[in-house]
């Protein structure tokens, strides 16, 4: 076990954990931050995406040791009200069936508007081939984040 | 117009008081199929269930609405839909409806399965009188208070009016009056053509929470003093644990217990819902998921075979052999022998598909808290009450005081309506005596599965020398299930007719996957009837509409189970808005239709070819399901269900070597991603005023033999064993 520094959604925590835990289950287990969620543990369906300084990352192959003093935002600190344009938007095309994967996917999406403000078809599924969406939400997931780097 | 008696046998169907906090509630049961008044006098019992009240409805002073629904969301977006139903007949404005997650503490779940495709079905009728009855009570209220007939009044958006004195009242106003009432004997309900919400789009009511990553699910329980419980399980199907050594792991951090145990004691009456893998497993305790995760791996197990290890290739030998042999016949219509001897033409196609895991994005999980004299379980389950009865046996409590809370569940599929997990986490919080979370790890979900079974199928078609198709005979076999639907279509449409089942025994454990058996049959009946029409030099649709002629003017044989008259108008609808007729160069296409759950569908898929390889770029599907509750919903479902039968159909397959299942993660168990989904979906909706039905499972089946149709005109190349994208004939 060993203290780590970790600068969540703009707040600073400490957390003593061991240096090999995910960062997928300090959120979960020790910040009871629970909107990332946990798919596979394997950094293979994205529903534990989170964003390190922006970029998404996947949380349950990131080692709470690796992090340092890097920013993390989970879907909690995504936007203050909800108001996130990916957030608008997911709620625009009434994107979610069972919901469980998209916390991963606005997170991937998020993160993909940041660096590319105007994806085109391939730049969204390249970036998004990490999230598997089980209930097949992929049509809308696309709708929406075209609507919300439009709205940008 | 109809109407619903609220009693029966003086007993009433609902309950009225003043709301705590001011306003009204109305108590109803929420899954209780009531009839109208007419078909009830001729009933001579009534269930139980439909006296359950176990939702209700609060109209509260200021006039907001809060309908307090029992049935945790899946996926299916019931929580919405449903509500909907009652908000229609209660005649109020939408945004003024709020809708909470009721049942907390209900002990007793009035259907056994709860959320699924079905509930909409289930409780149209209870949703509409709980809406129709407030309505008419808020109407009394007001007739009281004005001095005027109440056959003068009318409601309009939570307002009751009255035409003639140009008044007006809002519902939040009468509610407290409302409460003093009596609950009408009899209440009318709306004619469909003045819906104003039902038909319309209406946004998921946990969509802002969804978005905000709020705590929802089973896997997001947290509380005091809980720890996190893992399980091992035996590595192969026909093993289990001899003896363990769990001293390394004992001594690592966090970790508080192990200890094997049984989940199924011997001698405890099960369910359908109790189907599992292995009742004896070995359990991890600790303070968190990561250490509990780390110790499971320095558990060391040693395992005994007790029955045989199955491989796929056995699987595979074991159909062909049945296929080759005689089978129970399920069905006989004419001669079939007689029709095939003299056919000009004989077409004969086997088709397989794998076993399939219903991989959840939430995997499996359960919370529970054992005490000496009571259990609070809570997580996602569509079986409950199943849940609480095998709980109490197994856990020797009564009945009364074991308690099941259902929350959101991420994703079904069927996996959820077997609730091992539950009762798996009850026992353990008993040997432990700690309250715990059960979460099993994305390994443990999938190789400890109620996989959708492996099945194959063999389709013969008689032609006679005009290419008049005269005969079909269907033999299928699977993993403990055939997959054949004998009085479904194209029963009924055919003359002479013949269908054979069969099933091989297995120690591999099976369930439901969204729309079981349809999922796999469906697919290779219009693949083959796809391959039938061809040699018949006939157009898919027409030779299709051909047979439902058939079976609409002069059916063969007495048990059709469908409706071939929406059978055929899915197909027409579908032919119209896809523009069948139309040739687009570049564009392949192929067409299926199904029926499943009580809803039909047509669906047409459109592939292009792209550096060589087919790629889906369309699906287009034609729906009757009745009167559609939720539009842009219903669309979303449907969209859902085309995305995961392409998907399955393409790339998924679960194996097996030596009793083990080859593929464990999602690493080397493929499901369809962002790029291999269909870039545009359209759906369209059948008009009519059929009591609405699911939309869960239909919206799969038919897009496979729309998918290997399409496939076929692209390549030129039949596709007979699922997954389409593997190299070589790949099966459980
Ligand atoms: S849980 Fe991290 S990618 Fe699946
Ligand atoms: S909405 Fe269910 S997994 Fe994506």
């Amino acid at each position: 076990m060993a203290n780590f520094d970790l600068l969540v959604n703009k707040q600073k925590h400490q957390v003593d954990v061991d240096p090999d835990t995910p960062i997928l289950w300090v959120l979960r287990d020790h910040l009871n931050l629970v909107g990332t969620k946990y798919g596979c543990g394997i950094a293979q369906c994205g529903a534990c995406t989170i964003h390190l300084d922006g970029v998404a990352a996947r949380s349950c192959s990131v080692p709470v040791s690796s992090v340092g003093g890097k920013a993390i935002t989970t879907i909690e600190g995504l936007s203050a009200k909800a108001d996130h344009p990916v957030q608008k938007a997911w709620i625009e095309h009434d994107v979610p069936q069972c919901g469980y994967c998209q916390a991963g996917q606005i997170m991937s999406a998020s993160a993909l508007l940041k660096a590319n403000p105007n994806p085109s078809d391939e730049d969204i599924d390249v970036a998004m081939h990490g999230n598997i969406c089980r209930c097949g939400t992929y049509v809308r997931i696309k709708a929406a984040i075209k609507t919300a780097a439009m709205s940008k | 117009m109809t109407t619903f008696k609220t009693t029966y046998n003086r007993r009433a169907f609902l309950s009225a008081s003043a709301a705590t906090g001011g306003g009204f509630m109305l108590g109803f049961s929420w899954l209780a199929s009531c009839t109208a008044a007419e078909e009830q006098v001729a009933m001579l019992t009534m269930p139980e269930a439909w006296f359950d009240i176990n939702a209700f409805l609060k109209i509260g002073d200021n006039g907001i609405v809060t309908i307090y629904s029992p049935n945790p969301e899946i996926g299916q977006n019931v929580k919405t839909s449903m509500p909907m139903i009652v908000a229609e007949e209660l005649d109020v404005d939408w945004k003024n409806v709020i809708v909470e997650q009721a049942g907390l503490n209900t002990k007793k779940y009035t259907r056994q399965v709860a959320g699924g495709s079905q509930s909409i079905r289930a409780g149209w009728d209870s949703l509409r009188m709980a809406g129709a009855t407030a309505r008419r009570m808020l109407m009394e209220a007001a007739a009281k208070q004005w001095q005027v007939p109440v056959e003068e009044l009318t409601t309009d958006a939570g307002f009751v009016k009255h035409a003639g004195k140009n008044q007006s009242i809002g519902y939040g106003e009468l509610a407290a009056a409302a409460a003093g009432m009596s609950i009408p004997q009899e209440v009318a309900l709306k004619e469909a053509k003045d819906y104003k919400i039902i038909g319309t789009n209406v946004k998921n009511v946990d969509g802002p929470k969804i978005v905000t990553g709020q705590p929802l699910f089973g896997l997001d329980t947290q509380q005091e003093g809980m720890q996190i419980a893992m399980i091992i399980h035996p590595p192969a199907f026909g093993m289990k644990v001899k003896s363990i050594d769990d001293t390394a792991a004992r001594s690592m951090s966090g970790i508080t217990n192990v200890f094997t145990f049984t989940s199924y004691p011997e001698g405890i009456e099960k369910t359908w819902s109790d189907a599992n893998a292995f009742p004896e497993l070995v359990a991890v305790l600790g303070n968190t998921t990561w250490e509990v995760m780390k110790a499971k791996k320095a558990v060391k197990v040693e395992w005994e075979t007790i029955s045989k290890a199955e491989n796929t290739a056995d699987h595979i030998a074991g159909f062909e052999k049945t296929l080759s042999e005689k089978m129970e016949v399920a069905r006989r219509d004419g001669d079939p022998e007689k029709a095939f001897s003299a056919a000009a033409q004989v077409i004969e196609k086997t088709y397989s598909a794998p076993f399939l895991g219903q991989s959840t994005m939430e995997p499996m999980n359960f919370f529970a808290d054992v005490k000496a004299d009571s259990a609070e379980l809570s997580g996602p389950i569509q079986t409950p009450e199943n849940m609480r009865k095998t709980a109490a046996l197994a856990l020797g409590l009564p009945e009364d005081n074991v308690n099941v809370m259902m929350t959101r569940m991420g994703g079904g599929f069927g996996r959820r309506l077997y609730g091992h997990f539950g009762i798996e986490a009850a026992m353990i919080s008993q040997k432990a005596n700690v309250p715990v979370k059960l979460v099993y790890s994305r390994e443990d979900d999938m190789t400890q599965g109620t996989y959708r079974p492996a099945y194959m199928v063999t389709y013969r078609a008689a032609l006679d020398e005009n290419k008049n198709l005269t005969a079909i005979h269907i033999k299928g076999t699977g993993i403990r299930e055939s997959p054949v639907f004998e009085n479904r279509f194209p029963a009924g449409a055919v003359d002479n007719y013949l269908v054979e089942k069969t099933q091989l025994d297995s120690n591999i454990s099976t369930g439901a996957w969204r729309a079981p058996r349809s999922n796999f049959i469906a697919g290779a009946e219009q693949s083959f009837l796809d391959e039938v029409a061809e040699a018949m030099g006939k157009d898919p649709i027409d030779f299709r509409l051909e047979l439902f002629d058939r079976a609409i003017k002069n059916p063969v044989g007495e048990k059709n189970d469908y409706e071939a008259d929406r059978y055929a108008g899915v197909l027409k609808l579908i032919k119209e808005k896809a523009a069948w007729d139309k040739e687009t160069p570049g564009v392949h296409r192929g067409v299926a239709a199904y029926y499943c759950h009580n809803s039909y569908v047509a669906q047409i898929v459109d592939l292009v070819m792209e550096a060589g390889q087919p790629v889906v770029k369309k699906v287009w599907g034609a729906v009757d399901c009745g009167i559609v509750i939720n539009r842009d919903a219903a669309c979303n479902i449907m969209e859902g269900g085309a995305v995961d039968g392409i998907g399955h159909a393409l790339f998924s397959a679960i194996t097996f070597k030596d009793g083990k299942p080859e593929q464990e993660n999602f690493n080397n168990y493929r499901l369809i991603r962002h790029g291999e989904a269909p870039a545009e979906i359209e759906t369209f909706f059948v008009e009519n005023e059929v009591h609405p039905t699911g939309l869960g499972e239909p919206g799969l089946p038919p897009v496979v033999g729309a998918l290997a149709n399409a496939w076929y005109k692209a390549t030129g190349e039949r596709k007979y064993h699922q997954p389409f994208m593997a190299e070589q004939k790949v099966l459980g």
